[in-house]
């Protein structure tokens, strides 16, 4: 379980994130919501110690994230931010085969290439596993590096928006996985993310933020409730089930 | 062909040139020349292995393949220390006559920059690599036109020796400075070696380097430091010649299309003492000292960077 308690952050002293307090279960996909500037993305770069908190504590499985050796913390949890450049012509195996670094420290063993193969089946990326990153399309990228975070196998996988730029085929693909790497797999999933309609249908639990601070959490159905996401986002919101599952109305 | 292979082809042309270097024209007096030409070419092979490497290293940290760590005005700072020693003591001081001990002011000095701009960098997050790189070039102009206000008012004679040390050149290696450049550059060589495997990490970005465990800070400061003494090194012995480390650092990538520094690091070494004894092989035989190493190296390495700047605007 992540811990997070009483967490702030500010830059040039005006604070990003004040007193902000969340748990997130183990083996659920949890989803931070909320309008732009509420401190979503920086929630999760510091849950992954990208960047230092101000104030406050962070504790992953009882252990707190500042005293952690930082390989240690490589192999329990992992991070894919929304842009990734990468200056050096890569392949997607050579990506992938990243992943394994903490494990082995760039001398890959017999048993890291087996994950590395694994991890390529999983996201289904065999036919272009020797193709170079930049020969590929933007949705196909993305799941190379969800690849290489799968072959990291951490427990927790954090996620930066990663439907950024995607069309709805493959947005619903990476969601897809990502249900699949909770359900089979037991990975606690954390994600940013704006499409709120995605959010419903695949988290199990989601957190509201705004100006910084926790609105609400709570499972799908407490958070998805027109009194919450208006406040969230000060817009009308209508929900209808289609489905059995809670799509938001928000164009007026 | 396979980089294994292509790595031998390197190292064996690399030989060959050393031995035709060391061999051409070697005269009847052995006795004279053969250890003067087996310095020149040792000393050519340490600068050029050293520059290679500092260059790589630096792109590597700064992820971009046109900077040289002549940016963050190491070079500027050490012709800066050479003319304030001789503008204040003058040229006859031991501070200036006694190589070993310039060589230890100046990579002292150097690293102590180093650390400095390092310190600058990593105050706070939100600094990034090109800050450092923004201060660095502040730094090293303001070096340059100290040095330059110094050279202005200092005696005409005193200025000669000044001058020497301006310029790269390989035909007055400073020989005395071999064997405590060689002691540097295999105690840095011993302490890099465990931070080589962190270089293909770096060479995905910061992010990247975190998530996959790297203490960052701590590995970038030792091999910012890393690079000062080496930079150092290379220019106490021959002069400013950075520039040629961008050539290499960057034939090496096109040449070995890897992005694993175990690889690059040996193949742009080798580059780099291709590039050199070969070049000086020119100078020496073709031209007849006509020219300098360094006017080669700058013309080719300047024709080269405008081809990079081209090709920048396309993808790699």
């Amino acid at each position: 379980m992540v811990d997070v308690k009483h967490v702030s952050k500010g830059y040039n002293k005006k604070n990003v994130i004040t007193d902000v307090s969340v748990k997130i279960a183990k083996g659920k996909i949890t989803s931070f919501i909320g309008p732009n500037g509420a401190g979503k993305s920086t929630l999760l770069s510091m849950i992954s110690r990208l960047i230092a908190k101000d104030e406050g504590e962070i504790y992953i499985d009882g252990m707190d994230l500042t005293r952690c050796k930082n390989n240690d913390l490589a192999k329990k949890i992992s991070i894919l931010k929304q842009s990734n450049h990468i200056n050096v012509r890569l392949t997607v195996k050579e990506l992938v085969s990243f992943g394994r670094f903490p494990y082995s420290q760039g001398r890959l063993t017999k048993e890291d290439r087996r994950l590395v193969n694994e991890a390529i089946r999983y996201m289904e990326l065999e036919d272009i596993q020797h193709k170079y990153l930049d020969q590929l399309s933007g949705g196909q990228k993305q799941r190379a590096y969800i690849a290489m975070v799968i072959a990291q196998d951490t427990e927790y996988v954090l996620l930066d928006e990663p439907l950024n730029n995607l069309d709805m085929k493959h947005s619903v693909q990476i969601m897809k996985t990502l249900r699949r790497l909770a359900d089979e797999l037991g990975k606690t999933v954390v994600i940013v993310i704006h499409d709120i309609n995605f959010a419903s249908c695949y988290s199990d639990y989601i957190v509201a933020m705004k100006d910084g601070k926790v609105i609400k959490e709570g499972t799908t159905d407490e958070i998805i409730t027109p009194t919450v996401l208006n406040e969230v986002y000060d817009i009308d919101f209508k929900i209808e089930e289609i489905n059995r599952e809670k799509i938001c109305v928000f164009y007026s | 062909m396979s980089n294994k292979s292509k790595l031998i082809g390197l190292a064996v042309v690399a030989i060959a040139l050393a031995v035709a270097f060391i061999f051409i024209d070697l005269g009847n007096n052995w006795d004279y020349a053969l250890p003067r030409r087996l310095k020149k070419v040792y000393a050519i092979i340490l600068t050029g292995g050293v520059i290679a490497f500092s260059t790589l290293v630096f792109q590597t940290i700064t992820n971009n393949r046109i900077l040289t760590p002549s940016i963050i005005g190491l070079d500027s700072l050490y012709l800066l220390i050479q003319t304030f020693l001789i503008f204040v003591l003058g040229s006859m001081n031991t501070l200036v006559t006694n190589e070993n001990v310039n060589f230890l002011i100046s990579v002292g000095l150097m690293v102590i920059f180093a650390g400095l701009l390092y310190k600058l960098l990593f105050r706070g997050d939100g600094q990034n690599i090109y800050f450092l790189l923004l201060v660095g070039i502040i730094f090293g102009t303001f070096f340059g036109s100290i040095t330059e206000f110094m050279q202005v008012l200092i005696d005409p004679n005193e200025f000669m020796v000044v001058q020497d040390r301006m310029f790269a050149s390989f035909n007055n290696v400073k020989t005395d400075l071999l064997l405590i450049a060689t002691i540097a550059v295999i105690l840095v060589s011993l302490y890099s070696v465990k931070l080589i495997k962190y270089l293909d990490v770096l060479s995905l970005g910061k992010d990247q380097a975190v998530n996959l465990g790297v203490d960052y800070d701590y590995v970038v400061k030792r091999l910012l430091v890393v690079i000062a003494i080496l930079v150092s090194i290379s220019t106490a012995l021959v002069g400013p010649i950075t520039f040629l480390g961008l050539l290499v650092a960057n034939v090496a990538h096109q040449f070995l299309n890897t992005y694993r520094h175990s690889y690059l690091i040996i193949g742009s070494v080798f580059i780099s003492i291709i590039a050199l004894v070969g070049g000086q092989l020119i100078v020496e035989r073709v031209f007849t000292f006509d020219t300098t190493l360094s006017v080669i190296v700058n013309f080719v390495g300047g024709v080269y960077f405008i081809y990079l700047l081209l090709k920048e605007s396309k993808s790699w």
